[in-house]
């Protein structure tokens, strides 16, 4: 196949983008076109990888290749195996839902959509870079992109949650650079194909895989986020606008997951096996502890985001297993966490477009002026807590069960965090759609039906995903399957 | 070779001087900034197109006072497109007054003419003489706002800097002169190479010849000077002297100990080390707090300075290699920086950051221009500063100077904080008043050819990596 259909998904929405840029400042509907347009292409062109993608191969496909900087072997390198795939079609499904869900945005639009573009190809590339520089280059080109979005459209404090991000996010990718450029020397022939370190993974001695593990290790668990480095995250999210957020939570979290998958396991296997406890237990640290952060909360989006904090502790835990269970139940919970909680986010700002506010106290009772709202907040509120039927409770419970056999205590304590998660989020239904109608809201409206159609679809899957898991699974299994087996984990 | 035959050698100079006499002249009767810097800019195109070609034989020319070779051709390049962009951002410089526009001319090109020897010098006492040449030189040129007590008091601190640390290398050099008995480079080397030289004093000539160029490349603890001559310098010259003298500065450090007296050097690393880790740790973390953007920019230059110390401080090819690169894109971005902070104050009449909000709404090109400059400066891919800082970080990598690397790394997010911060006046924050954007036709083709270099020169390096690598020694 000579369509290189990955450069097109990548650099599509650049080209858009740049299409914008030239675009004259007052034709607000032409730039949202272009933006729509670009970002559906995107979309249909990611299904039709979907399609053509063969799920029992465990190898890289769609394979793209040429020299950059030859002269120390860089090259443009895409590819995609099961572990890339499910997230590339998760990007280009929320940046085309978060699009139409950007169409509120009411100033400043063409630099808006430009960045949004901008970001869009940025996190694409992070998921399709087989070359460790390429893939630098593309995770750090998210980084600028974001700092305007947050900084310009967000909230009150969006100055400093802006910077605070950038430079949170910069400093963990600086010592991943150093990492990259470790990796590079002590490999032999030099090299940053990332498949090709693969193959002469662990011919390195412990204890510089410890320390370049580490390196990479600050870059990824600033992004996912781990504890102690969540900090910036509930700044982040409540600061952005509704479809930002929505692509924070739902694909930039999984750069730093992903990373763990890509790079830091298979190419540097010993040192995994060396912190798989230190995982399990910040794993536990971030579901527990973002848990009982969340019910702490009064305001309906930073609730969500600590519970960001908290089901992304799963994906923590199921890498620290080392169990093909626990990887497909950290790998499927990236995507689930994407569509639920990028969802979770649209609905919060559905409520405060209207409200204006995102306290929780000062709602209630709103499930009878808002009837289809409280319908779809339901469904998506209890796919978070992990109701089974839909999508959260499979990878949770895959995740939980694959570490069983490994940490039972950690994976015991783990499990009251679901508890103290279907606290918080009944509590929220509570305050918000039941009780006594706060008579403020006596002429909130229902749901519109541009919000119903970035809603539904995400409902579709939720629901599919939950009822028959295969659907997603399948494409990630014989990779995942492949990946235990290189790193020498449990084939349970 | 006779010395007429080498003649050839130094067209370019004799080029530029000739033309440089020519707008003293010239300048009797016009004295229009745009006529006079259309003139000085011929005299640097025909310069360049005079350039020796790199046929490396490897003799000395002028007895043996120059070499020919390709590393001196590389900065003589760097340094007449340096002076080339400065000349195009002076013709736009409002604050610049038209009555000494020609002695402004005449000194930019003596400049240029010192930068070109200084390149190629190969031997201590005319490194010594086209060094001070180039200093006096740009005294001058920061004192030109005369009228303006900043631009005085930051010629005079100048001054006195460059007069202490130009003794102290003067003083190293005649040490070298007592003990080796020749000033010749290639001479010195030799002896070095055969073991005869007491460590002690070597390690004192290593030492003040270091202060002297320390001074040149503004690096701690002889950065004092920077600050308050770059806030009071024309905005031209800012420019000009954070870039141009620079890179010379670079290129003799070099030259004297990576290439000549790496025997002696090989004590030495830690010094310069904890030199770069101290320049680049003061410059960003004072850089922090400024409230006028040249101060700002001036103590990000000196940050800057350190990261390229690093490529010295290895001292393998792929340092050497890495400093060379740092130094294009170096050159690239702070010459579209300081460029757009004159286009800026054109337009605001003012230098103070504050000034700067809202820009995106007053004059959206250069507050675009700008930022991307900015960005490229923190190290931000895929923009020139990236490859620069990737670079030399992976030459100390591989040289295993883990400390220096993470002391790099560290500083770039400091760093980060304060570019960001402009861009953030420019972008986040909403216009105090409006004002009437003014265009400068000369300056913004200078930021678009600076632009291209800092976009082509990050997003493809390979492109100029050929040129840096066969440059090196």
């Amino acid at each position: 196949m000579h369509f290189p259909i990955l450069s097109y998904i990548v650099f599509l929405p650049l080209a858009g983008g740049l299409l914008i840029l030239f675009t004259p400042k007052k034709n607000t509907a032409l730039i949202k076109g272009i933006a729509t347009a670009v970002t559906a292409a995107g979309l249909a062109l990611s299904i039709l990888l979907l399609l053509k993608f063969d799920y029992s191969n465990s190898a890289i496909q769609f394979e793209e290749m040429a020299s950059w900087i030859p002269s120390i072997n860089v090259s443009y390198h895409l590819g995609i195996d099961g572990l890339s795939v499910g997230l590339i079609v998760l990007t280009t499904f929320l940046s085309f839902l978060a699009c139409i869900g950007s169409f509120g945005i009411a100033t400043r639009q063409k630099e808006y959509f430009f960045l949004y573009l901008l970001l869009s190809t940025g996190m694409l590339g992070t998921f399709a870079a087989l070359d460790l520089v390429l893939f630098y280059v593309l995770w750090e080109i998210v980084l600028v992109p974001m700092y305007f979005l947050i900084g310009i459209w967000g909230g009150p404090r969006k100055e400093y949650a802006a910077i605070k991000f950038f430079i949170y996010t910069l400093a963990g990718s600086v010592f991943m650079l150093l990492g990259i450029l470790a990796l590079y020397f002590t490999s032999n022939p030099h090299t940053f194909n990332i498949l090709d370190l693969g193959k002469t993974a662990g011919a390195l001695a412990l204890g510089s895989q410890i320390l370049i593990f580490i390196a990479f290790y600050l870059g990824f668990a600033v992004k996912v986020p781990v504890f102690p480095f969540h900090t910036w995250l509930p700044d982040a999210h409540v600061e952005a606008p509704t479809p930002i957020s929505v692509l924070l939570a739902g694909v930039l979290l999984k750069m730093g997951g992903y990373g763990f998958f890509r790079i830091s396991f298979p190419l540097l296997k010993d040192a995994a096996h060396y912190f798989a406890l230190p995982f399990a237990i910040l794993g536990m640290i971030n579901i527990v502890y973002g848990a009982l952060v969340a019910m702490a909360q009064t305001d309906f989006k930073k609730m969500v985001a600590y519970s960001s904090v908290s089901h992304m502790g799963f994906v923590m835990l199921g890498l620290a297993s080392m169990t093909v269970t626990g990887f497909n139940g950290a790998l499927l919970e990236m995507i689930n966490h994407g569509m639920i909680t990028g969802g979770m986010f649209f609905l919060v700002g559905v409520l405060y477009d209207r409200a204006h506010t995102r306290e929780l106290d000062k709602f209630g009772g709103l499930g009878v002026k808002m009837p289809v709202y409280a319908g779809i907040l339901t469904v998506f509120t209890l796919a978070s807590l992990g109701l089974p039927g839909l999508s959260g409770f499979i990878s949770e419970f895959m995740s939980l069960l694959g570490t069983y056999p490994v940490f039972r205590t950690i994976t015991i304590v783990s499990v009251t965090g679901l508890i103290v998660t279907a606290g918080y989020f009944l509590y929220m239904l509570q305050r918000v759609l039941l009780g006594p109608l706060n008579v403020k809201w006596a002429g909130i409206l229902d749901i519109n039906k541009r919000e119903l159609f970035t809603l539904i679809p995400i409902m579709i899957l939720v629901i599919v995903i939950g009822i028959y898991p295969l659907s997603a699974l399948k494409y990630q299994i014989s990779s995942i399957e492949a990946l235990i087996q290189k790193i020498g984990g449990m084939s349970f | 070779m006779s010395i007429i035959d080498n003649i050839n050698f130094v067209m370019p100079e004799i080029t530029l001087f000739g033309f440089a006499l020519g707008i003293l002249v010239l300048s009797l009767f016009i004295r229009n900034k745009f006529a006079m810097g259309a003139i000085a800019l011929a005299a640097v195109v025909t310069a360049s197109l005079c350039l020796p070609r790199a046929g490396n034989s490897g003799a000395g020319l002028f007895f043996n006072m120059l070499s020919p070779d390709p590393f001196g051709l590389f900065f003589k390049e760097i340094c007449l497109f340096i002076t080339g962009i400065a000349i195009l951002v002076s013709m736009g410089y409002k604050a610049l007054k038209e009555e000494s526009i020609g002695e402004y001319y005449f000194l930019l090109l003596n400049a240029a003419i010192a930068m070109l020897l200084a390149a190629s010098s190969d031997n201590l006492l005319m490194i010594y003489i086209s060094l001070e040449m180039l200093s006096l030189v740009s005294y001058i040129l920061v004192a030109f706002l005369k009228h303006d007590p900043m631009s005085s008091e930051g010629a005079l601190k100048y001054f006195l800097f460059g007069a202490l640390s130009t003794g102290i290398m003067l003083y190293g050099i005649s040490l070298a002169y007592g003990i080796f008995g020749t000033l010749d480079l290639s001479s010195i080397s030799q002896i070095i190479s055969s073991g005869n030289v007491n460590p002690l004093s070597g390690s004192i000539i290593l030492v003040l010849i270091l202060a002297g160029l320390c001074f040149k490349c503004a690096l701690v603890p002889f950065h004092m000077w920077a600050p308050d001559a770059y806030e009071g310098a024309p905005t031209a010259i800012t420019a000009f002297i954070s870039a141009g003298p620079k890179a010379i500065g670079f290129a003799v450090l070099l030259r004297v100990f990576t290439n000549n007296f790496s025997g002696l050097y090989a004590d030495w690393p830690t010094l310069v080390m904890l030199i770069s880790i101290f320049t680049m740790t003061i410059g960003n973390v004072i850089a922090i707090s400024q409230t006028n953007i040249k101060r700002m920019l001036a103590y990000s230059s000196i940050a800057q300075a350190g990261y390229m110390l690093i490529g010295f401080v290895v001292g393998t090819a792929s340092g050497t290699e890495g400093l060379l690169y740092y130094i294009f894109a170096y050159a690239l971005m702070n010459l579209g920086a300081f460029g757009c902070v004159v286009l800026i104050s054109n337009s605001i009449k003012s230098d103070s950051i504050e000034d700067y909000s809202g820009l995106y709404k007053n004059d959206p090109v250069p507050a675009f221009m700008l930022s991307v400059f900015l960005l490229s400066l923190a190290g931000i891919p895929p923009l020139a500063g990236f490859v620069g800082k990737f670079l030399v970080f992976a030459a100390a990598v591989q040289a295993k100077f883990i400390v220096l690397a993470v002391a790099g790394a560290v500083n770039s997010v400091v760093a980060a904080y304060y570019y960001m911060r402009i861009i953030k006046y420019m972008y986040l924050d909403e216009p105090k008043a409006v004002v009437f954007a003014e265009r400068s036709v000369p300056i913004q083709i200078a930021m678009m050819i600076v632009m291209a270099g800092v976009l082509i020169a990050g997003l493809y390096p390979s492109l100029f990596l050929g040129w840096i690598t066969s440059s090196r020694f």
